[in-house]
This record gives C-alpha cells, sequence and structure tokens, in this order.
C-alpha cells in the first residue's frame, strides 16, 4: 500500500467515511469528524505512518487536504 | 432574590465575547435578552436551540427574566427528531436558528435567531418551573428534566462559592449550553459578574487557543474525554497564563489522569478541580478542593456548601462506617422538581422533596471522602453523556434488532445475534445519529444468543465475562 492509500485507509476507517467523501472534506464538515474522531484519527496517523504529532499539527489539522499538507511537510510523508 | 433579576448592577461590565471576538457589556445582554423575552409571553414553553453564542445565552437570559420556560435542545439534534419532540411537547414558541427551522409565525430575530410563534396555545406549567434539561447532553431521551428558579439560583450560589469564582473571571466554553455542566458555567459566571467567551470552536481547532488566549480565559471546564483529548494536544506544555483553574466532570476521570492533572496544573501555578453532579440535582453535587490533592485523588469530594451526601444500604438503613458501599443518596436545595415526559407534566410541582436517589454506589473514606465504586442503574457515560442501556436496547429492539447493551464508559457493547458487517454498520450508524454521538463509542459484538435465566432475564454478567473484555 502506497502513503496517500494508507492516508486515505485511516480517513476512511477512523471517521467512516467512502473514499468519494474525501475530496474536500473539513473537520465538523461530517458527524463523525468532531473532536473525538479527530483524537482517532491523529491517534490512527500517527500509528500508520509511525510519527508522533505537534500540538500546532495536530490543531492545524482542519482538513484532508490540510492534513496531506502537514504530513508531508513536516513529516516526510511522500504522496 | 435571582442573579438574572439583577444583572443591571454590572452593567458596563463585559458579559459576553463571540467567537468573532466582538465584546458585549452586561447592559448588551440585557437589551438582546429583553427582544426575546418581550416577545413571549410569561409562563409559556420555548424551545430554545443552544449553541454558545451570543444569541443563544441571551435568548436564555431573556426567558429567565421573563418567567418564560426554555426546553433546551442540543444543536446538534436532527431536524426529524427537533420535529417528534415540538409535537410531543407543543411549545408556544420556538427559538432557534434561522437556517434549522422556519415553521411558525417570526416574533422576534437577533444574529441569526429568531424567535417564531407556533400553533399551539400555552400548556399549563408550575409556577416555579424555571428550565427543561435532557439528561444527556445530546438527544437520547425524550425525559427533560425540570429545574426550577430556586435550584437554579441555589446551585449557582452554591457553586461561585466553592469555586471562588470572581468577577474578574472569564470562562471559555467546551460544553454544550444544552448540557447541564456547560449552562452552569455559563450560570455562575453571569451570577459573578464575569465574562464567558462563547464559541463553538472546540479544544482540538486554533481559534479556539488564540481566543482563549487573546481574550485571557481564566477557567475552562471538561469531560473525561476532554481531558483525554487535552493529554494528546500536550496541554502541559502549552503556554496560557491568565488560567486560573480548570474543572472536570461529567464522569468519573481515572486516577491516574486526576495525579496527572494534578502535577501538571501544580506546575502551572493553577487549580485543578474534581466534580461529581447530575441534571437532577440541576448541576452539582459535590467537588474535590484543590487541598485535598493528590492525596484523594479518585475521590468526588465532599458535598458543595448547602449540600448534604448520605449513603444508603439495600434495606434502607443509613450507613456510618467508611468504606461500606451503599447507594449515594443527596439532599438539598438544587435538588430539581421532576421529570417531564410530555406536556401534560409542566404542571407538575415538586416530585423529589428534596432528597436525590443518585444510582450511584459510594462508600466514604475515615475523613468523609466519598468514592464512587459503581451504578445501581444500567447506564453508561459516554463523553460525558449519560446513556441508559435500557433504553438503548429498547431502541434497537424496535428497530428489529435482536440484542443486548453492555459495556464502560466511552465504550458501548451491542450484542447483536446475527450480526455481520453489513448489519454492524447499520447498527452503529443507527445508534450514532439517534445519540448524537460519535460512532466511534459503539462496538458491535456478534453473539450466537442471548443468554438468559429460567424467567427470561437477560445475563448480562455472562455477556461481559465471554465477549466483553477488550
Amino acid at each position: 500500500m502506497n502513503n496517500i492509500e494508507k492516508y486515505n485507509k485511516v480517513f476512511m476507517e477512523s471517521l467512516g467515511v467512502t473514499e468519494e467523501q474525501l475530496a474536500g472534506l473539513e473537520y465538523t464538515g461530517v458527524d463523525s469528524w468532531d473532536s473525538v474522531g479527530h483524537m482517532n484519527l491523529i491517534a490512527c496517523l500517527e500509528e500508520a505512518f509511525d510519527i508522533m504529532m505537534e500540538t500546532d499539527d495536530i490543531i492545524d489539522f482542519s482538513s484532508y487536504e490540510k492534513g496531506k499538507e502537514i504530513l508531508a511537510e513536516k513529516y516526510d510523508v511522500a504522496f | 432574590m435571582y442573579f438574572w433579576d439583577h444583572l443591571e448592577d454590572y452593567s458596563e461590565r463585559t458579559a459576553v465575547i463571540d467567537e468573532n471576538g466582538r465584546s458585549y457589556s452586561y447592559r448588551e445582554l440585557i437589551d438582546a435578552a429583553d427582544i426575546f423575552a418581550f416577545a413571549t409571553v410569561p409562563r409559556s414553553i420555548v424551545f430554545l436551540q443552544c449553541e454558545n453564542s451570543f444569541a443563544s445565552i441571551a435568548a436564555y437570559v431573556g426567558f429567565l427574566r421573563r418567567r418564560t420556560v426554555p426546553v433546551l435542545l442540543n444543536d446538534s439534534l436532527p431536524q426529524d427528531r427537533f420535529e417528534e419532540l415540538v409535537s410531543i411537547y407543543r411549545p408556544k414558541y420556538i427559538c432557534c436558528r434561522k437556517d434549522f427551522y422556519g415553521g411558525g409565525e417570526k416574533s422576534a430575530e437577533l444574529e441569526g435567531y429568531h424567535l417564531l410563534r407556533t400553533s399551539y396555545e400555552q400548556s399549563p406549567c408550575d409556577h416555579s418551573l424555571a428550565v427543561m434539561i435532557t439528561t444527556s447532553g445530546s438527544t437520547g431521551s425524550a425525559k427533560f428534566v425540570m429545574q426550577s428558579y430556586e435550584n437554579i439560583q441555589y446551585n449557582t450560589d452554591s457553586i461561585v462559592s466553592y469555586l471562588g469564582i470572581i468577577n474578574d473571571d472569564c470562562a471559555i466554553t467546551t460544553l454544550p449550553m444544552s448540557y447541564t455542566y456547560g449552562l452552569s458555567i455559563i450560570q455562575t459566571h453571569l451570577s459573578a459578574g464575569a465574562c464567558i467567551i462563547a464559541t463553538e470552536q472546540t479544544l482540538m481547532q486554533r481559534q479556539f487557543w488564540l481566543l482563549a488566549k487573546e481574550h485571557k480565559a481564566t477557567t475552562f471546564g471538561g469531560v473525561p474525554y476532554t481531558y483525554e483529548i487535552l493529554k494528546k494536544i500536550r496541554f502541559g506544555q502549552m503556554e496560557l497564563p491568565s488560567l486560573r483553574y480548570l474543572t472536570q466532570a461529567g464522569g468519573r476521570l481515572s486516577k491516574e489522569l486526576v495525579l496527572e492533572y494534578y502535577e501538571i496544573c501544580r506546575n502551572k501555578g493553577i487549580r485543578f478541580i474534581v466534580m461529581y453532579g447530575q441534571t437532577e440535582a440541576t448541576a452539582r453535587m459535590s467537588y474535590l478542593p484543590w487541598e485535598a490533592l493528590p492525596e484523594k485523588a479518585g475521590s468526588i469530594g465532599i458535598a458543595v456548601p448547602g449540600g448534604e451526601f448520605s449513603l444508603e444500604a439495600a434495606d434502607g438503613s443509613i450507613i456510618t462506617e467508611p468504606d461500606t458501599v451503599g447507594e449515594l443518596v443527596y439532599r438539598g436545595g438544587n435538588v430539581t422538581l421532576g421529570y417531564a415526559c410530555s406536556a401534560d407534566d409542566f404542571a407538575n410541582g415538586d416530585s423529589h422533596g428534596g432528597v436525590l436517589y443518585t444510582g450511584d454506589m459510594a462508600k466514604t473514606d475515615a475523613d468523609g471522602y466519598y468514592y464512587l465504586v459503581g451504578r445501581k442503574k444500567r447506564f453508561l457515560k459516554i463523553y460525558g453523556n449519560r446513556v441508559n442501556l435500557d433504553e438503548t436496547e429498547n431502541l434497537l429492539k424496535s428497530e428489529g434488532y435482536e440484542c443486548a447493551c453492555g459495556g464502560k464508559d466511552d465504550l458501548l457493547y451491542v450484542y447483536l445475534v446475527g450480526a455481520d458487517e453489513t448489519l454492524e454498520k447499520e447498527v452503529i450508524g443507527y445508534l450514532s445519529g439517534r445519540l448524537s454521538i460519535n460512532f466511534a463509542a459503539f462496538r458491535v459484538v456478534p453473539v450466537p444468543e442471548i443468554p438468559r435465566n429460567t424467567s427470561g432475564k437477560v445475563l448480562y454478567s455472562v455477556l461481559e465475562e465471554q465477549y466483553g473484555k477488550s
């Protein structure tokens, strides 16, 4: 599985959304992406990519796209 | 004397700062409150869609002052469920976001909120009834707790005194306004002439922390889950010099986390106050004084000023020995009137008589500090919301599922006969939507059958033993 597949899978599983919903998905954009969902999402991403995210990055992680940007820039995840 | 009738005393002080940074004085709050208040008739029922915003707080204050009775509803309540409740409770008015609901005749509006007159006539309503709140912070049940004006004032005074809330305090909202703990934070600060930063932003959003910093928040509250989140985002390393103290309620925080927050807060030079309460007691019944930590970590502390605890054995006798478990019973002026299950109940007066059987099993230590050890009733606390397991089970059964419910706080198990992946998704989706709780809180466990004893009672202990370990 490449990184984008991994990233998508974590999103779909921890937020219970489909692949079609991913593009443009934002925090609170679906019921499941509330603060509980956010915490699960971050925990699963950390596990999947074996990283430990900084506070600033956790609270800036406001959308599907923004998350990709953060992982690529700060945590060397190549998409 | 009720604090909401005397907000004029604070007139030029700041009452609310909204999430755009706009501040409103108590004078402006009163003026806004009047817009809603005087569009209603005293002793009538109004559905109030709650959110942490200036308009929502102003409407609430207006209804208290006007003696109109608001039924507080969470803003995440789906519209069909909202309409279902409207048909059960027949409110004379609906006060909500304009984009949420538009049925009825508009009689007032302010900042995205409007007040609508429905076609229902006024239901008779007891003179002491002030407000109605659901027992779970969310939307599971159509049952409301009826709180009186005395209840609110009594509990507010008590909380202001033990927390030492002063008019320089500034609380930032972290909990829904329709949730008794969130509401009590708003009420206590208004009563003290203090300030509320009203925001729908969550701890997981940068804007929340910017607001807290810029407007010098001195306090916020959290349920156990909030403190898990704070740990995740390393609250211990954050710099928020204006903070004075934090409060925790809405379920039992593990002793380990209490000790962890004790250390974090001590390092920051702030206090951490663990509290215990129920909607049936308006909000708070006990608190753990900061000075009692770390020694009493894990305790819910002592009764709030004016209140009194006792422990009752199964035979009704009073337990006086330490370390002996009994049902926790609370007495005080904040014990609410009773429940409403339909519009006919508004006229019922006080049915509790100032005594509340909490349904929690507890014991004391030799110093008189109380410790919760279990529950008499079958319910869980999920992200601070009380979820009744039998009600949840009945909901699912009425949808045609053969199941039993169990689990632990923050994780509800549905033991489901014939469960496969499709059914699992269906059940979890249904519960999550119906209870307005994130789907991560539910787990479906496939079982071949629901074990029962000879008289047909579900053997929950067997289910838990066989499948309930995670």
